[in-house]
């Protein structure tokens, strides 16, 4: 209750979780608003937005819909964020609590392909997943999800190393508990906040991976994501640069609110810490 | 003498890794639908079954893959990274032509993003709750937020359409011929939106790293001291405050490599630089699997350069390091 009152304290937080809230709301309300297709052909290509009340934000250069496609983009972006970082997540928690809890050799193999992933540039690992696997949402959103997964995993790590021989896992060895009794239900629930707050980096990378996919035209062509709009709006960036500048700034709302979001949840857990 | 050992060790730790990396997405491209030859194929405009398997014996495609991997590794020991059908030359050909730009372009940003990361933190600490320091970690939250392709969309659209200042795209003018300084400048005219572009979220990080350690270090007791003893704010600051906080701010450039080096596949495809980063989509686009192979080959290799740079730089900022060691 106390870290509630305290998160809704910082002005910061309160503006990302209304800016997030908003970015929930467009994807929910999507299907609702426009029941068509967001990618079919709707009226001339590129009306200027705000001349025309049917097309509020114009029309691309295809004559699809602006406005349509941001409010479906909103689900694609959370949709694969979300999706992505949960995959990320749970492979990092895996990795970094065998890691952590059991140390010795089975850390060094874990810690060695860690830094092999995290040597590799994850946007080039994230261009050769697309290569083999091909650019459909659940490959992009798996392979998203793959190429996240080391920074979570070194922190579930230390979290377990610091963790691991503490008094109150040390009565559940004596009480003849087994391995994964102790990982999952006396260490994990401890080591989890930083590692959940931390989520919210990793979605707002994720989110920022997938729209570059799709603006290189390597994600799903065949939804309506920001990407995508962005790099369809760099072709007519002459004279109409509102269709890729309206979808960029979706993009930042939303991976600022992520951000803020996440910053919030941080100060607001860990009190002491705010301080300064 | 004792941190060139140090950082050795830690150089002759990552040759493990390297294979490992190379192994793993060497056996991830087995799964890749098509092969160097289909490749070559299309670009030859089809060909019979025979020829096909004329040219994958020739490649050496019809073995088994772990003979295959082992071929690939004998032949990386000699700095062979294989043929380019796309490209018809040699890969390592392909990759050092592309290299520099890619080099060029990430040591700007990175120069930027970590000096100007510095000056605005440091700002920003010194006036910590106050108005400068609101609106530089604003900024920076939002210089986070923004996707570099956009910025650097939005960035030619005002420098390059509206204002015409700045080139567009590209590495250097074609048609001037200069040479010296001319040709200096005009690469330099050509550098400074993709700089920006590919810098501005590192500057985000950066400058948000700088006032926490800045912070932290104002706070410690020989700040004290040398305010104690007299010392102007200023000369606390430079003297003394800046050594100890740039310490975390080197591991971030370790660490933030191989991002910067991803960054940069972005950015060079919107401002059509020939990089590395532009080489990486258009092999991705091509299926040129042995160019991409060797382009994670040398991103792997420059990370763990300039990882190694940054510990020789680490240990020189501070010497407890190379003391330990």
């Amino acid at each position: 209750m106390a870290a509630i009152r305290r998160y809704f304290r910082s002005p910061a937080a309160v503006i990302g979780l209304v800016l997030l809230l908003i970015v929930i709301g467009m994807a929910i309300s999507a299907g609702w608003l426009y029941p068509r297709d967001p990618l079919a052909l709707a009226g001339r290509p590129l009306i200027w937005p705000f001349s025309n009340p049917r097309f509020l934000l114009g029309t691309d250069n295809s004559g699809r819909d602006i406005a349509a496609q941001i409010f479906y983009g909103a689900r694609i972006s959370l949709l694969i964020g979300g999706a992505a970082t949960a995959i990320a997540i749970a492979i990092g928690i895996m990795i970094g609590a065998f890691a952590g809890y059991y140390g010795g050799w089975i850390d060094n193999v874990l810690m060695r392909v860690t830094e092999a992933f995290q040597t590799l540039p994850n946007f080039v690992l994230l261009l050769v997943l697309v290569a083999v696997f091909g650019s459909t949402l659940t490959t992009v959103t798996i392979a998203v999800g793959v190429v996240s997964w080391p920074a979570p995993a070194r922190l579930t790590r230390a979290e377990f190393l610091s963790l691991r021989n503490r008094e109150f896992v040390q009565a559940g060895r004596t009480l003849g508990m087994k391995d994964v009794q102790l990982i999952l239900g006396e260490i994990l629930p401890n080591a989890l906040p930083p590692v959940i707050v931390y989520a919210s980096v990793v979605m707002a990378v994720a989110i920022l991976l997938e729209s570059a996919l799709a603006f290189l035209h390597l994600s799903d062509p065949n939804v309506a994501s920001w990407g995508n709009l962005i790099g369809l709006g760099r072709d007519v960036l002459r004279v109409q640069w509102y269709v890729s500048a309206i979808p960029g700034l979706a993009i930042l709302f939303t991976v600022l609110a992520v951000s803020l979001v996440g910053q919030g949840l941080n100060d607001a857990l860990n009190p002491r810490l705010k301080a300064r | 003498m004792r941190i060139l050992s140090l950082a050795g060790r830690r150089l002759a730790a990552s040759i493990p890794t390297l294979f490992l990396i190379l192994i793993g997405v060497f056996l991830l491209l087995q799964f890749a639908p098509g092969d160097t030859v289909d490749a070559m194929m299309a670009q030859m405009g089809g060909g019979d079954a025979a020829t096909a398997r004329t040219l994958r014996k020739f490649y050496g495609l019809d073995l088994s893959v772990p003979v295959q991997l082992g071929n690939y590794l004998w032949r990386l020991v000699r700095l062979d990274l294989g043929y380019s059908a796309i490209y018809g030359k040699p890969v390592t050909t392909v990759i050092l032509e592309r290299l520099p730009p890619t080099i060029l372009l990430m040591t700007a940003s990175l120069s930027f993003a970590f000096f100007a990361g510095l000056v605005l933190g440091v700002i920003a600490a010194r006036g910590v709750n106050k108005w400068p320091d609101t609106l530089i970690s604003t900024v920076g939250l939002i210089f986070y937020a923004t996707p570099s392709f956009w910025f650097g969309l939005m960035a030619i659209m005002v420098f390059s359409i509206y204002l015409q200042w700045l080139p567009a795209g590209g590495f250097e003018d074609i048609g001037a011929t200069q040479s010296g300084l001319g040709r200096t400048l005009d690469i330099a005219r050509h550098l400074v939106l993709p700089t920006l572009t590919l810098g501005l979220i590192f500057l985000a990080i950066y400058l948000r790293i700088m006032r926490a350690s800045m912070l932290e270090v104002l706070n410690l007791d020989f700040v004290r001291t040398a305010r104690a003893k007299g010392l102007d704010e200023t000369r606390v600051v430079i003297r003394h405050v800046l050594r100890n906080a740039l310490l975390p701010m080197v591991t971030l450039i370790g660490l933030q490599a191989g991002t910067m080096l991803g960054g940069s596949v972005v950015v060079e495809s919107v401002f059509s630089l020939p990089g590395l980063g532009r080489l990486a989509y258009e092999s991705v686009v091509q299926r040129d699997l042995n160019t991409l192979l060797g382009i994670v080959f040398v991103s792997a290799l420059l990370v763990i350069a300039v990882n190694f740079l940054v510990d020789l730089l680490y240990a020189r900022l501070d010497p407890r390091i190379s003391a330990e060691g």
